[in-house]
């Protein structure tokens, strides 16, 4: 006969799980992951060439993986730093997922590794719903991208646990307004840090380093509102939605 | 987009849960989006329909379900509609207090399914029907 039945499952249920065993995993190895999301060309792998550097300076075993949709120019470039890099190319895939990150750390991420640095496809919308494993999820924007950034896509802001300003060495020059920036970023995301760099000008790099070692060391991270868990389920709601059937051709 | 993503994900759930319940035919499938949960429900329903073809699920309709976004400060005891783009600081007292009621679901509510059993009896039949 024909029943309805109540299911009550997550969507992502089998990421999220995914996400917390690699999490869980890579600790045991004594790996932290660095989830590092931004638009295209907001300047992730400018940051994470001179990141990888200072790492390597101060003797931290780091490594990098980078995602694209073509080309090996980001892993080409990371790797001058001398760390351990491995390219993934997504073959047009917006994002990156739990279970598709584990497949490629198998082999490859080296024993050792305290810090692993996943620069994610650049995009602002599709990589915030994944769960990576990570343990400090970075959301760029470059001053050039406009103040606004943080209010026109509110969920990879709001869930980020550190909030990074790019290029800062050319704010001047773009007219950045700074204050308006961040009071974006506290509408979204209200208590989040946020760090101003400069890949260039060599600003803020110890700071991002220093936040992802102390993740690492169990430091307390910032829980976004819009990442806490809610107070009570929804299904305990005694008021009801209207249920909008999505028409079908 | 990566409605594709998460549309092949609710297919490949209901596909295991109808396996298991012996199920023969989904005819739809109930799903709530909240206002934050990052999903387009259109490009999601055009995506769900390629996803559900050579599956138990084909043609099958998916009803997705708004779920709004609200918030609520505690210390103010204020609740409010957090809006798009939402607003998460207390709009009374500016502090970084707020919690989130609901907003970010994206969850399978229930399906509809052709499962093959008899229909279970809620009475006894009476005469005229032996």
């Amino acid at each position: 006969m024909c029943r309805v039945v109540d299911l009550q499952q997550a969507v992502l249920a089998k990421n999220d799980a995914s996400a917390q065993s690699l999490r869980a995993e890579l600790a045991a190895r004594g790996t932290t992951v660095v989830n590092l999301l931004s638009s295209p060309g907001s300047g992730k792998t400018a940051l994470l060439e001179r990141e990888l550097v200072l790492a390597r300076e101060r003797g931290v075993p780091v490594a990098a993986l980078t995602a694209d949709l073509a080309t090996e120019n980001d892993a080409l470039r990371l790797a001058r730093s001398g760390v351990p890099v491995k390219q993934v190319l997504t073959d047009g895939l917006c994002h990156l997922e739990a279970g598709m990150l584990g497949g490629h750390l198998d082999g490859w991420l080296p024993e050792g590794t305290r810090l692993l640095f996943v620069e994610n496809v650049g995009n602002l919308v599709c990589p915030a719903s994944y769960d990576l494993g990570e343990s400090l999820r970075v959301v760029l924007a470059s001053v050039t991208e406009g103040e606004d950034k943080p209010l026109k896509y509110p969920t990879a802001f709001g869930l980020a646990h550190l909030v990074v300003v790019t290029k800062t060495d050319i704010a001047a020059a773009v007219d950045f307004d700074e204050a308006a920036f961040r009071a974006n970023v506290q509408q979204v995301n209200p208590g989040v840090e946020v760090v101003l760099t400069s890949a260039r000008g060599g600003v803020g790099l110890g700071a991002l380093l220093d936040r992802a070692l102390a993740a690492g060391e169990g430091a307390a991270v910032h829980t976004p509102v819009m990442a806490a868990p809610p107070a009570h389920t929804h299904t305990d709601h005694t008021h009801t939605h209207a249920a909008v059937a999505q028409t079908r051709p | 987009m990566h409605e594709m993503s998460i549309a092949m994900a609710v297919v490949g759930q209901v596909e295991e849960a109808a396996r298991t319940a012996g199920a023969t035919a989904v005819s739809s499938v109930r799903l709530q989006v909240g206002e934050l949960a990052g999903v387009v429900p259109d490009a999601l329903s055009f995506c769900f329909e390629l996803a559900c073809t050579g599956t138990v699920l084909e043609g099958a309709e998916l009803v997705a379900e708004p779920v709004p976004a609200r918030a609520r400060c505690e210390p103010c005891a204020d609740e409010w509609a957090v809006g798009m783009p939402p607003q998460l600081s207390c709009p009374v007292c500016g502090e970084p207090t707020a919690e989130l009621l609901s907003g970010r679901e994206l969850q399978i509510v229930s399906v509809r399914w052709e499962d093959g059993r008899p229909h279970e009896r809620t009475r006894e039949p009476i005469s005229e029907e032996r």
